[in-house]
């Protein structure tokens, strides 16, 4: 059971909680179990073939899971997964 | 060898008495040259603390104007500079800070045109834009140009900061190789930002502009800092170079790259519009019709001009609420986001009777109620 922090753009889908525990062995099957328990957040995680959008990164611990197993990478009661959207804002 | 006058001595005297950083320092700083894109929340303590530290050459690039919703956060300016452009305002308030520092005013919107041309006079650029085109742009021509890219973002209560293309490091695009499709992250007008965020994340963004210049430390090179401004959780990420990133040859169309400039339209054109004189007509001749507002709750609740809100997110599967038998009026802050779920309307579920409020609920309050609040 992973923690997993939600942005601040997605916290509406999550009823502003910021972070979820999760269930699964993976990161993927974390994701999807709060996916689930949001459905309004999956649209904006995976695309429509389940693969995780590119203008998203999901990071185990400090390091990005695409340099480690994937969405297959495995988890553990005390990891904590990010997911790490693209921000634009800043002069407006 | 650069030499430095009494005044300067005296004025970074609390650099020079650093073991670390010392005159040298000073020094690297002083033969340096940056280039500041945008000048508003991130810009602004970015200049300030650029050109009070002493760096020998600013550029300051911006093609906006002062206007009040900005001195929120924009330290950079005070009332008197409402309606004035930004990089004179700015210019002059960084002169009366220090007038030993050199800035060279870019009164100009950063293109694929103009971009390597700026850039390559510069040794870094510091990108506090606001939008995912420009940041794309800024990217991939200090990749080309081979600069490093100190970045930072904000959005609400959460900042990102990184420094992209250093010494060959990893670059905007490893991290975030598309950018997401418009609409589904707001911009800071649309989706706000709490005033003192920038200033937290404007002024982590100048310390690492500091140290790649002067050579001491280490920089956030291959790193990706988050600040969570409401719980206060700040983390650092490994940032990698992606093997599958495109090589970058040329600057292209960021607006269609970032889908906002479909098929050479934008959406704006591509609907039909009515202006607010119109809108104040048809509430005057008593003709039935629609107004719908696709702005958020708390938008509403600022000011509205009593039209049904749907907020844009949402539009899709509120179509029953939405006529399809009269005329329909769809309005939203500034008429980017009622363009957008008229599109979607359009495409999706066949509308023929949706019709855009050009310019929002903002072109209201100027032409026709002066005395609704903007925001």
């Amino acid at each position: 059971m992973a923690k997993v922090i939600i942005p601040t753009p997605l916290r509406k889908f999550t009823n502003n909680q910021a972070s979820i525990d999760a269930n699964g062995g993976t990161v993927k099957e974390s994701i999807v179990s709060i996916a689930d328990q949001f459905p309004e957040l999956k649209k904006h995680i995976f695309e429509e073939n389940g693969e995780i959008r590119k203008f998203v990164r999901i990071y185990l611990g400090d390091e990005d899971i695409n340099v480690l197993d994937k969405e297959n990478t495995k988890v553990s009661g005390e990891s904590v997964i990010s997911i790490i959207p693209a921000i634009a804002g800043g002069s407006l | 060898m650069t030499t430095f006058s009494k005044e300067e001595l005296e004025r970074y005297s609390r650099h020079l008495i650093i073991p670390e950083f010392n005159i040298e320092g000073q020094r690297r700083l002083k033969d340096s040259k940056v280039l500041v894109v945008g000048t508003g929340g991130l810009g602004s303590p970015l200049l300030l603390y650029l050109t009070a530290a002493g760096v020998g050459t600013i550029g300051i690039l911006d093609f906006d104007i002062v206007d009040e919703t900005n001195l929120q956060r924009q330290v950079l300016f005070s009332v008197d500079d409402v309606g004035k452009p930004k990089v004179e305002a700015a210019q002059k308030r960084l002169i009366g800070l220090n007038p030993h520092v050199q800035f060279n005013v870019h009164n100009v919107q950063l293109t694929s045109q103009n971009a390597l041309d700026i850039i390559k006079d510069y040794d870094l650029v510091a990108d506090g834009t606001d939008n995912f085109p420009t940041r794309y742009l800024v990217n991939d021509a200090c990749v080309m140009l081979g600069k490093p890219n100190v970045y930072a973002s904000i959005f609400r209560f959460e900042g990102q900061v990184s420094v992209f293309n250093y010494k060959d490091g990893p670059h905007y695009r490893d991290l975030f190789p598309t950018p997401p499709p418009p609409g589904l992250v707001p911009s800071c007008a649309e989706g706000g930002v709490i005033g003192v965020l920038p200033g937290i994340i404007g002024s982590l963004q100048a310390n690492e502009v500091l140290k790649i210049l002067s050579g001491v430390g280490d920089p956030l090179a291959g790193r990706l800092f988050l600040f969570d401004a409401l719980t206060f959780e700040t983390r650092t990420l490994k940032v990698h170079k992606n093997p599958e990133t495109p090589e970058i040859k040329e600057l292209i169309d960021y607006d269609q790259f970032c889908g906002l400039n479909l098929n050479g339209k934008s959406n704006k054109e591509e609907v039909k519009e009515v202006t607010v004189q119109d809108l104040k007509n048809l509430k005057e001749s008593g003709e039935d019709f629609q107004l719908v507002d696709v702005r958020e709750s708390y938008e509403f609740d600022i000011c509205n001009i009593e039209g049904d809100l749907i907020p844009l997110g949402s539009i899709l599967d509120n179509t029953d609420k939405i006529s399809s038998d009269k005329k329909v009026v769809v309005h939203c802050r500034s008429g980017a986001r009622s363009a957008t779920a008229i599109t979607q309307l359009e495409r999706k579920f066949g509308f023929e009777n949706l019709y855009n409020l050009k310019g929002g609920i903002l072109a209201w309050a100027d032409q026709i109620d002066t005395s609704m609040a903007k925001y």
